[in-house]
């Protein structure tokens, strides 16, 4: 395998598991509080559709872009609105909402376009825009260096780099915040908070926004910068994979980064090489991509270490009697 | 000291669905003084109270505070208003620093470094000033139950709480450390604070209260000052009758040894050592009451008895070993043997509660030849062996067909007797027997209790009610931190040598000296020996 | 005392979150700019109004039945199973090797292997979550949704690379020999003079679903493994004390339910299609989350809450023929009654508890 490969490898690595790292993030600022999300699918895919819908008919990603985020917040809504204001079944309610997205997104893109469920392509300022940072095309024939900065480093989205600036945000706003003090407290001990006089409720839908919010930036990105356009259930299971890189993270900002970046590189493996020929043996494309799959059930195992979930996960906070 | 009350509490009234918790309620707190709520199980002390702190609404009535009408609708306006609550179930989370758990809902600004260091300031102060020595480093997870409870002392205290509402705080004390409690409560006292004490142990009413209230089903009784009543007024109070504080039994006619155990140690999943190595006999006819505070292996001993636990060791039922980690370490294997088990955690262990009274009284026994029917149950013939049991054992409702959680706690507590005492077991675990049941029950299953053992079976009685223990036991064995620390006949010892066992203090103090001292040397010593020890092994 | 009757809290609550669901979905075909009334009438007139209609609502209300069932016993150990679809692939998959290898002299014989055959690869599919779960406690939930993507990837392999008859570029297995034909209602219901059930898929596995009702019934109020499966579910601690082994009634909960949803592909692929195909579970292993909480776990809901998914299916079949509405309505419908029944059931529970509570008032 050659070094220009390895890095048109690791550059499509760095693109896949943007879409990962944004959800990844989401869940992490939900179950934090409390509410298991397994709806991170859902959310993604309903701001796939609106983003390049909008970005479609206006003819521009920013509002593509906030048209994604407010459809994913909205179904945070009824996420919270099941979750947290009537004490359901939060499983279920995000089993729902992935239905939910699937079942509308298909139904309104045969509305509005009759394209067998896709939107038209996306071209132009529909579409996110490759940046290339500063002096990427004069350093690029240093060896070695000038590959990795303009070539992997360089050349991406915007929805790239705030990815990966989410991730020490995510950590300072958890840990050295006030709003993350509650957040995480809410999701350890939602009694503990309520008896200190702050609003459980307020703070769960606070914490379900920004993962909306999130999902929103995920969707986008998967339609209007990894993909020109939408196209039915085009998220395929990456809002599951976030969560396992969620649990295989223990639920850290920092370890999530590496999760997904795994998960990135296997997926980006899995495009890149059909049937691998190890000598001995074929692997079948159908391994590969099955392997991030198989990777989930094999950290969600706890063959990579035993992961404990925020306590107050998943249950509705009921005053004790 | 003015006539102006610190709290008044006018009309309150409180229903959770079709139970009505408080009613009409009225009470006056004078400032600089501890009051204490008195009452039964259920009786509605920890609803009033928390109605006082904002964590329910109240349906009806007024709250003033320091004469003006005040408004409580959440926790945030009692702060304000200057009250502070201890819960008797804590509220910490429990992986968050002392400090991370002081501050949280007080924050001085968004970000957290200012806050922690202020605490950490005002943390050092109220310690030296009212003995609540803890690390504010340390986490919640890591700390005794005892510490904890200072933590939400200190909660209170950082918030400036004039007012504090203490919830049953000794239920998960040893007896030394309760003092340590009063002393600190009379430290807050002379500080000018006003102290409400929600209790139902009649010697901690009689030793630190100026004023008491009685509560029962709901209502406010009686309040009176503590100087001009006495123990046997406020019990009759509490219960509305005349109430029979011994147990009525003939001396003990025992046999031969039954359930032997020998060396039992457990680890929990944690990988806490809970059980030290712990040896007793229990023989046939003889009832004996395992004491100590909740929280020192006597769950774990149950767990492992009851067979769903692993332990090392050796536990015989007469004379014959029984199986301890294998494949007959599980609770039908233990029924097979003759133990048959009254859990102490009723609503999670021993019954379902949305299942009906009758699919509850063969639970655990439901594989039994009798209720089967070729492949199937026999459901007929389970009922009708139901609806006898009931009546047997006084089940009101005597509906087989009711579910367990539509009953009170003490008519539960009565189907799950009803299901183990009749299957006349060789063995009886009886853990809590009479928690959160009402009076009224509590002598109808010591009776039952007592009955089986003048059978001639053996009976392991575990509680945490001392009164208990040594009104039902014929002998008494004291556990502290999973270990046994003596045992004692009821005849020869007194409550002040049971706490002090409890406290895993074995050697008697010198006189002068005050308990709470007594107990932290001996703690110190046997951590000491404890860690010299590990270093060797 | 409990806040309202039972019966209130078993039918009541379906029923009217299934009214607000269909409240929401004639909203959307609205918004779409069709007229819900006249959906309705088209859906009713094609899905029941003839027998052919019938024949495909039963089809549908069959893979319903058998899907449903599965999540409802996972249910009842308290256990969301959400990996019917790819238990029902590879339950696919039993079928057609049973049909395809074994020489079956005649279809009830083969019936009856099939079902067996179906029942096991689904079960076994089941498996490893379900030991998963009981044994390191891996989320049941997450790895079955990944079992699904596994079991696509699977099932994608074995037809591509061993199944597929040479020269055939499709991913399919080679027809079934005709001994393993499934009569058809057709068949089975039509006189020289009437032909009923003309062309529609409905089989006579309609019955094994059937069947299936009543054992699984049986199975969960009538008999120890059942009453051992409420009470883990309903209390782990519970289960421990009485000494049930949350490991064996985790891994035979799952077992069964795989089983059932495995048995699903009796009805595609031995009764409708005679062939294994990419896509033979049709997206019911998900339905049946619906199916299973809108018949509240219970066989008799999950066979009515079938029956209406069939008929929704096959209605929504009719829309997509006849007007711009696409087949994907069904899919928010789906979605929304998972959501009133599953998620959003307090919201409508609160209220009626209200209403009960003021008239037993009244009566004191």
């Amino acid at each position: 395998m050659d070094f220009n490969t390895v890095i048109q490898v690791l550059d499509s690595t760095i693109r896949l598991s943007t879409p990962l790292l944004l959800a990844c993030l989401a869940g992490l600022f939900s179950e934090r509080s409390g509410i298991v999300d397994i709806g991170l699918e859902g959310k993604m895919l309903i701001a796939a559709f609106f983003s390049a819908a909008v970005a479609f008919m206006t003819g521009s990603v920013w509002l593509g872009l906030l048209a994604g985020v407010v459809s994913s917040m909205a179904l945070s809504a009824i996420h919270g609105l099941a979750s947290i204001t009537f004490r359901g079944n939060q499983i279920i309610s995000g089993v729902a909402l992935n239905f939910l997205a699937s079942g509308l997104t298909v139904l309104i893109a045969q509305t509005w376009f009759s394209q067998g469920g896709r939107t038209p392509s996306l071209v132009g300022g529909a579409r996110f825009s490759e940046l290339t940072l500063p002096f990427a095309d004069s350093l690029r024939p240093v060896p070695v260096l000038g590959p990795i900065y303009a070539d992997l480093i360089s050349g991406h989205s915007i929805l790239v780099y705030v990815a990966f600036l989410l991730v020490p945000l995510t950590w300072w706003v958890m840990f050295r915040t006030r709003f993350g003090l509650r957040l995480r407290a809410v999701g350890e001990a939602p009694e503990a908070v309520d008896t200190a006089g702050v609003s459980v409720v307020g703070l769960r839908f606070a914490s379900i926004a920004i993962a909306g919010v999130l999902c929103g930036l995920a969707g986008a990105y998967l339609a209007t910068g990894l993909q020109a356009g939408f196209v039915r259930e085009m998220t395929a299971g990456r809002g599951y994979i976030a969560l396992a890189a969620l649990i295989f993270a223990k639920w850290r900002p920092w370890y999530a980064l590496g999760a997904c970046l795994l998960f990135g590189f296997l997926q980006a493996v899995a495009l890149r090489f059909q049937n691998i020929d190890l000598g001995a043996f074929v692997v079948p494309v159908q391994v590969m991509d099955a392997l991030p799959y198989i990777l989930t059930v094999v950290i969600l195992a706890g063959f990579v270490g035993k992961a404990i979930p925020p306590r107050a996960g998943g249950e509705p906070y009921v005053k004790e009697r | 000291m003015t006539d102006t009350p610190a709290i008044e509490l006018k009309g309150i009234s409180k229903a959770f669905g079709p139970v009505q918790a408080n009613k009409d309620i009225a009470i006056r707190v004078m400032p600089g003084t501890i009051h204490g709520i008195i009452g039964e199980n259920g009786a509605g002390k920890s609803t009033l109270m928390s109605i006082l702190y904002g964590y329910y609404k109240a349906d009806k009535g007024d709250i003033f505070i320091n004469g003006k009408k005040t408004a409580i609708p959440d926790s945030q306006a009692a702060i304000s208003a200057g009250i502070g609550m201890v819960f008797q179930h804590f509220k910490l989370v429990q992986n968050f620093s002392v400090l991370e758990n002081v501050i949280l809902g007080v924050e001085d600004g968004a970000l957290l470094q200012t806050s922690l260091a202020k605490a950490r300031g005002v943390l050092k102060h109220l310690a030296e000033e009212y003995e609540l020595q803890v690390d504010p480093d340390a986490l919640i997870e890591d700390l005794s139950v005892g510490h904890q409870q200072r933590v939400e002392i200190l909660k209170a205290l950082y918030r400036e709480a004039e007012i504090l509402i203490l919830d049953e705080p000794t239920g998960v004390l040893t007896p030394a450390e309760a003092d340590h409690l009063f002393r600190i409560l009379e430290g807050l006292k002379r500080e000018g604070k006003t102290i409400i004490l929600i209790t139902h142990k009649l010697r901690e009413i009689m030793e630190i209260t100026d004023t008491v209230s009685v509560m029962r089903r709901g209502e406010m009784t009686a309040t009176v000052k503590t100087s001009e009543t006495s123990p046997e007024q406020l019990a009759e109070l509490m219960v509305g009758r005349k109430v029979l504080l011994r147990v009525d039994k003939t001396p003990a006619k025992h046999g031969k040894p039954v359930l032997e155990v020998e060396n039992l140690r457990h680890v929990d999943e944690a990988g806490v050592e809970r059980l030290k190595g712990i040896s007793f006999t229990v023989r046939a006819g003889e009832i004996l009451g395992l004491a100590g505070v909740s929280g020192n292996g006597q769950t774990h001993l149950l767990h492992v008895l009851g067979g769903y636990a692993d332990a090392t060791g050796t536990v015989r039922v007469n004379g014959q070993d029984i199986d301890l980690t294998g494949n007959y370490s599980d609770g039908k294997s233990r029924r097979a043997r003759g133990i048959a088990h009254v859990p102490e955690d009723r609503h999670h262990e021993a019954l379902i509660l949305p299942f009906a009274a009758w699919e509850n009284l063969i639970f655990g026994y439901h594989n039994d030849a009798a209720y089967q029917s070729g492949p199937l149950m026999n459901n007929a013939a389970i009922k009708e062996e139901a609806a006898q049991k009931m009546m047997r054992f006084d089940v009101r409702p005597p509906n087989a067909n009711l579910a367990a959680r539509n009953f009170s706690g003490g008519n539960q507590q009565k189907l799950v007797l009803a299901r183990e005492i009749e299957r006349n077991p060789e063995i009886l675990l009886v853990g809590q027997p009479t928690r959160g049941v009402d009076i009224g029950a509590i002598e109808f299953i010591h009776q039952q209790i007592v009955a089986l053992r003048d059978k001639g079976k053996a009976i392991l009685l575990v509680s945490v009610e001392l009164d208990e223990i040594l009104s039902l036991s014929d002998r008494i064995a004291v556990m502290f931190d999973g270990e046994i620390m003596g045992e004692r006949l009821p005849s020869e010892t007194n409550q002040t040598e049971l706490g002090l066992l409890m406290a895993g203090v074995t050697e008697m103090p010198d006189k002068d000296k005050p308990l709470i001292e007594v107990v932290n040397e001996q703690l110190e010593a046997k951590k000491r020996r404890e860690e010299a020890a590990k270093k060797n092994g | 005392m409990d806040k309202m009757p039972a019966w209130a809290d078993a039918v009541l609550v379906p029923v009217i979150s299934v009214l607000l669901a269909a409240a929401i979905s004639a909203l959307v075909i609205l918004a779409i700019g069709e007229n819900p009334v006249t959906a309705f009438q088209l859906m009713v007139d094609g899905a029941l109004m003839k027998s052919s209609g019938w024949g495909y609502t039963l089809y549908y209300a069959t893979n319903f039945t058998f899907t449903g069932l599965a999540v409802a016993v996972a249910f009842q150990a308290k256990m969301f199973n959400i990996g019917g679809e790819g238990q029902a692939l590879i339950g696919g998959l039993g079928v057609a090797l049973a049909c395809l290898y074994v020489p079956w002299p005649h279809w009830s014989i083969a019936l009856i292997g099939a079902t067996a055959s179906s029942a096991i690869f689904g079960a076994a599919w089941a498996l490893i979550p379900g030991y998963l779960q009981a044994k390191r406690g891996s989320h049941i939930v997450i790895t079955t949704i990944m079992f699904n993507f596994i079991a696509s990837a699977v099932l994608n392999y074995v037809l591509v690379n061993v199944l597929k008859p040479q020269g055939s570029m499709e991913p399919a297995s080679g027809r079934f020999p005709e001994e393993t034909f499934l009569p058809t209602f057709q068949q089975m219901f039509s006189t020289s003079e009437t032909v009923l059930f003309r062309g529609s898929p409905a089989n006579v596995s309609f019955f094994v679903a059937v069947l299936a009702c009543i054992l699984v019934w049986l199975l969960i109020w009538r008999t120890r493994l059942g009453y051992e499966i409420r009470a883990f579910g309903n209390s782990e601690t519970a289960a421990k004390y009485a000494g049930i082994s949350p490991v064996k009634i985790t891994v035979i909960t799952m077992l069964i339910s795989g089983g059932l949803a495995g048995m699903m592909a009796l009805n595609t692929t031995m009764g409708e299609a005679e062939r294994l195909v990419l896509n033979a579970a049709e997206g019911a292993g998900f339905l049946g989350i619906a199916v299973a909480l809108m018949g509240r776990s219970h066989p008799v809901g999950v066979f009515l809450a079938a029956l209406l998914f069939g008929f929704l299916y096959q209605g929504g079949a009719e829309l997509a023929f006849w007007t711009s509405i696409p087949r994907e309505l069904v899919t928010v419908i789906q979605a929304l009654v998972i959501l009133f029944t599953g998620a959003l059931d307090n919201m409508i529970r609160m209220p009626l508890e209200k209403i009960f509570l003021s008239f037993r008032k009244g009566d004191v």
